[in-house]
């Protein structure tokens, strides 16, 4: 069995200001959660870039597939009354 | 010596405007209260749902009934992210379900008053969802980090929502003079039922002080309600509808309207289980949750193969 594995890959969420979603910062390389989480914050939040760090097991990432682009994200052109601006409001209606 | 698992330092947190997350200190009472109200607000989304599922096979054109089914779907989406926000704090989806079938979590009043014609969905979309959105709009600057988040992505996607509703009331307002009475009636019978959404005045309403210092709420129940008479009533008179209430008083030097009072009897009547559809939205509920139920016996079987299948593998 090789040791020499250069552990397990991490995904880094960071979130930039209290309450802000966490967005995806990038990946690092660690053997637990405590070196994923020290890692994490040393490769990506050296300039005060986040208030909030997430750290997850790359393998655990469920990804979409490209294929099937067309079919999830499908821009519903033909369904614009989920938009406000679909509706006619009367004239010198206010607040609405 | 400086204890970052103290309320104190958590109140100085909240004080700065900071948000808390799911992992961080919170007091109990603090979680507690969250669990409650985003329990509360995620099962009014779903129930919801009913009185106006209730007309999608009645909707007058195609067009109507396309936009009441891109709304209603809204509706269950914006349950989801709230039952998931809620379950960050520690409870399961079943506790949260369990919780609503029992009678121990609420979910919004208004939806115990039946949608009697179609003037109802004009009325509810106009003003339910324009209640809501003042409520939730407040709420998109909740301490809690998921509830704030689950709040923006639903006062973005409720927009339409509150517009249609009153397109709808305007049009019939412009038709025939059957149509334009049942507008009438149906804000007649809408109008005080929504007033209540925002509960009972700040001076009766015992948590409220803690959710206020806590910043959950931003702003309090009576704040919340001013703002929406200050809209809504233009809204209404514009179109030509009455509001149905005489005491109705611009005052002139704060530029807000002065109502009459409030039937909170009649709030506490509902709220205690006897309004017109409490027994039927909550028996409906149960009724497809238990009949749901192989459904999520099924996932869970599939679930269990893969498990052994993976653990052959390894």
């Amino acid at each position: 069995m090789n040791s020499d594995t250069q552990l397990d890959l991490w995904e880094v969420f960071i979130q930039s200001k209290s309450g802000q979603p966490y967005i995806h910062a990038g990946s690092i390389h660690a053997s637990d959660m405590k070196m994923a989480m020290q890692n994490a914050r040393d490769t990506y939040t050296r300039r005060g870039e986040g208030t909030s760090i997430w750290v997850v097991p790359s393998k655990y990432i469920v990804a979409s597939n490209p294929d099937d682009n067309a079919m999830l994200f499908d821009p519903s052109n033909d369904k614009i009354y989920r938009h406000p601006t679909f509706y006619v409001m009367p004239e010198g209606a206010k607040n609405i | 010596m400086h204890n970052e698992h103290s309320d104190s330092n958590f109140q100085s947190r909240i004080d700065k405007g900071e948000h808390i997350e799911a992992r961080d200190y919170m007091p109990e009472n603090y979680r507690k209260h969250l669990i409650r109200q985003m329990s509360q607000h995620a099962h009014s989304e779903v129930i919801g749902m009913q009185p106006e599922g209730n007309w999608i096979t009645r909707a007058p054109s195609l067009r109507s009934k396309q936009i009441l089914l891109a709304k209603i779907q809204d509706e269950g989406g914006h349950g989801l992210y709230l039952y998931s926000a809620a379950e960050t704090l520690g409870i399961s989806r079943q506790e949260l379900i369990q919780s609503l079938h029992s009678g121990k979590a609420k979910y919004s009043n208004i939806f115990n008053y039946p949608a009697l014609n179609w003037a109802d969905i004009g009325a509810i979309g106009w003003l339910v969802d324009g209640a809501a959105i003042v409520n939730q709009v407040s709420l998109q600057r909740t301490s809690y980090g998921p509830y704030s988040r689950a709040m923006v992505r639903i006062c973005k996607e409720e927009s339409f929502h509150q517009r249609q509703g009153y397109e709808i009331m305007a049009k019939m307002m412009k038709g025939t003079k059957d149509q334009q009475a049942m507008a009438q009636d149906a804000m007649n019978r809408w109008w005080w039922p929504s007033l209540m959404m925002f509960g009972p005045h700040d001076t009766d309403s015992p948590r409220s002080s803690d959710a206020v210092k806590w910043r959950i709420k931003r702003e309090t129940n009576d704040e919340l309600r001013q703002k929406f008479i200050d809209k809504t009533i233009p809204q209404a008179e514009l179109i030509g509808l009455k509001v149905p209430d005489d005491k109705i008083k611009l005052d002139e030097k704060t530029g807000h309207y002065k109502i009459g009072e409030i039937n909170w009897e009649e709030f506490q009547r509902v709220v205690a289980g006897h309004g017109p559809c409490n027994k039927q939205r909550l028996d409906h509920h149960k009724l497809y949750f238990n009949q749901g139920a192989w459904v999520r016996e099924a996932a869970e079987a599939y679930k269990q193969k893969h498990l052994k299948q993976e653990m052959q593998t390894i």
